[in-house]
């Protein structure tokens, strides 16, 4: 399988009055075609912001450095122009929240049609056929008699549907999906997820999947990547990321889920809280939360092969270790 | 939530059967402006006299049945007189309000929807206008460029332009931090279309509150500059010139003063119903003020 996105030692920092804060820090990963690939962390560790630098969302305050390539061709430095035309046709979106990211003021099936009219030169006709299948495709019941309801006469999970199909309306290679089932309840979330499975399988889709539930991570990824206030620290299949944590911030993560033995109202929490970005701990950030905490966290740990496809970004791992500490220690945080 | 979503902007047809007309100032404030837009429009024929016709056998007469609202100092019937000078007063109003509306909004939407510097750049400007207190500017204009209806329905423009502007920029603000404009961003929406599918409709409730109670008080001014003599010239009447000639003759017969002053209250108060019932629908947060 070859990849479909290729992101190299990205950083993304923010301009604020508190200075610049670094919301992604040199974060490296591949996405294959075809694959769900899930992207787990904590609300504010970055995942959103990574999502928005690949869509060329960002506000005028951040930066993006680093290298993004997709299907070959590097985003960075691309147009505005040309970041647009990319948007909606080869790489979409869908929103959290499918109560506030369709336009009240317009029906739904339009909204589906906008997005391929953005894109191809084609009459309104086309557009409203098309959008039509779409609404079907995605499980809209009586999509004819639908097309023209306003989004607030559709309940939550048949508005995430009518975004999906948004999402999908071109045949876009690259599906980012920004928790889409977080503001769901637990019966539609399913439903939404076995939709994303089912468009996967018969469009050939790749999906990365942003969200902080490891549920949603275990029931429909194939690949997960770790993230820590900014830094990916572990990629592995999704099956060894809960059979066989490597780092101790997926360790403590896991750990952390309630389970059924657990005494009701005892949550397991990690000790210590996020650090501020905006003075991030040199080398490592999980490191001032870090049971297993050393010397050599003041760097930063490379992301190495620890087997073919599981990588991990810690000092206790011999991979990171073999991959070396002097070239990193100059480009990272040691201070 | 969701409803307050749905209804805190743009302007569906249901919104005249459900909210304007379903209170009852609203329905007032409907009912009148509507009644006299027929007044103004149909002066001609709803008018007993010639407006323009002197009777010097009637200088100053008292109301009665074939001149209900009197005689002036030059024995033309006031009834006509403030049916014509209405049309000309309301023209002014309406005119002006419209012609700064069509020039704000595109201003503040445009300001509000890219921020930064093209904010600046359009704004400031603006700003500079709206402190300028508005009778000084409007007269300070018509000096410029001479007295005429014409010319203070455009000073009128000119004041009421920045305020429109200002309320479009702020509820563009609110509307353009939704997800759903990122969404549309998202979908690869070319930003000029984001700006006039997404944004205005969204955006553009609390500036037509706005300038329907603006209209009420463009009035207003009209009436103040032409009792200054300084909008509507002889032979064109408008109520504030009534105002200036009824002014010299209120105590023999008020009725010359009451009427146009009467035809420019009841006119305020109906803009302001209006505006109200619109502003209970399309602005449920009370964006405006």
């Amino acid at each position: 399988m070859s990849d479909v996105l290729t992101l190299e030692h990205v950083d993304v920092t923010f301009a604020t009055d508190a200075g610049r804060v670094s919301a992604v820090s040199d974060v490296s990963l591949s996405v294959a075609e075809g694959e769900i690939f899930g992207l787990v962390g904590e609300s504010g560790c970055g995942k959103t912001t990574l999502a928005m630098a690949l869509m060329g969302l960002l506000p005028a305050t951040a930066s993006v450095a680093g290298s993004v390539r997709f299907q070959g061709v590097e985003l960075t430095g691309l147009s505005a122009e040309e970041l647009r035309k990319l948007r909606g046709d080869r790489i979409s979106m869908i929103f959290q929240d499918p109560m506030t990211s369709l336009d009240p003021t317009f029906s739904i099936g339009e909204q589906v049609a906008e997005t391929i009219t953005a894109h191809r030169d084609i009459d309104k006709e086309r557009a409203r056929r098309r959008a039509l299948e779409l609404l079907e495709e995605v499980g809209i019941p009586e999509p004819r008699r639908r097309f023209g309801d306003a989004p607030h006469r559709l309940s939550g999970g048949m508005r995430q549907r009518v975004v999906i199909a948004t999402a999908l309306a071109n045949e876009p290679a690259l599906v980012l999906a920004d928790e889409p089932t977080t503001a769901l309840d637990v019966t539609i979330q399913s439903q939404v997820l076995d939709l994303l499975r089912d468009l996967r399988a018969r469009l050939h889709t790749t999906i990365a999947l942003i969200t902080h539930d490891l549920g949603v991570i275990a029931q429909i990824c194939d690949r997960v990547g770790v993230m820590y206030a900014g830094q990916l620290v572990e990629v592995a299949p999704v099956s060894e990321i809960f059979r066989s944590p490597r780092h101790p911030y997926t360790q403590a993560l896991l750990s952390a889920l309630p389970t059924q033995q657990q005494a009701p109202g005892s949550l397991r929490v990690i000790p210590g809280r996020v650090p501020n970005l905006a003075d991030p701990p040199p080398g490592c950030r999980f490191s001032t939360r870090c049971p297993y905490v050393m010397d050599e966290c003041a760097d930063v740990p490379p992301l190495a092969h620890e087997t073919d496809d599981h990588l991990i970004a810690c000092w206790l791992s011999e991979a990171t270790k073999r991959a070396g500490r002097p070239d990193h220690a100059a480009t990272g945080g040691a201070v | 939530m969701s409803v307050a979503v749905a209804t805190s902007g743009g302007v569906p047809r249901t919104v005249w059967r459900r909210g304007i007309l379903a209170s009852r100032k609203g329905r007032w404030g409907f009912g009148i402006l509507t009644a006299l837009a027929l007044v103004a429009i149909f002066a001609p024929l709803l008018a007993p006299h010639d407006p323009n016709a002197i009777d010097p056998s009637r200088i100053l007469s008292p109301p009665d049945l074939a001149h209900p609202f009197g005689s002036d100092a030059l024995g033309r019937d006031v009834l006509s007189r403030v049916i014509f000078a209405y049309r000309v007063s309301l023209g002014v109003a309406v005119g002006s309000t419209l012609l700064a509306f069509l020039v704000g909004v595109p201003l503040g939407l445009y300001a509000g929807y890219h921020g930064g510097w093209v904010d600046t750049a359009i704004m400031r400007p603006i700003d500079m206008v709206l402190a300028l207190p508005a009778m000084l500017l409007a007269v300070a204009l018509i000096a410029i460029i001479g007295p005429g209806s014409n010319i203070s329905a455009l000073a009128i423009a000119v004041i009421y332009m920045p305020i429109l502007a200002r309320v479009v920029r702020s509820s563009t603000l609110v509307v353009v931090s939704q997800t759903y404009i990122e969404a549309a961003r998202a979908r690869g929406t070319r930003s000029r279309a984001i700006i006039a599918r997404h944004v205005l409709p969204n955006a553009i409730g609390p500036a037509i509150v706005q300038a329907t109670i603006l209209m009420g008080f463009a009035l207003q001014i009209e009436a103040a500059l032409s009792f200054l003599g300084l909008g509507a010239q002889p032979p064109t009447s408008s109520l504030g010139v009534m105002l200036a000639d009824g002014r010299d003759v209120l105590t023999q017969a008020p009725w010359v003063e009451v009427f146009p002053g009467l035809a420019i209250a009841i006119t305020v108060l109906a803009f302001n119903f209006f505006g109200d019932g619109l502003r209970a629908r399309l602005d449920p947060k009370g964006v405006t003020e």
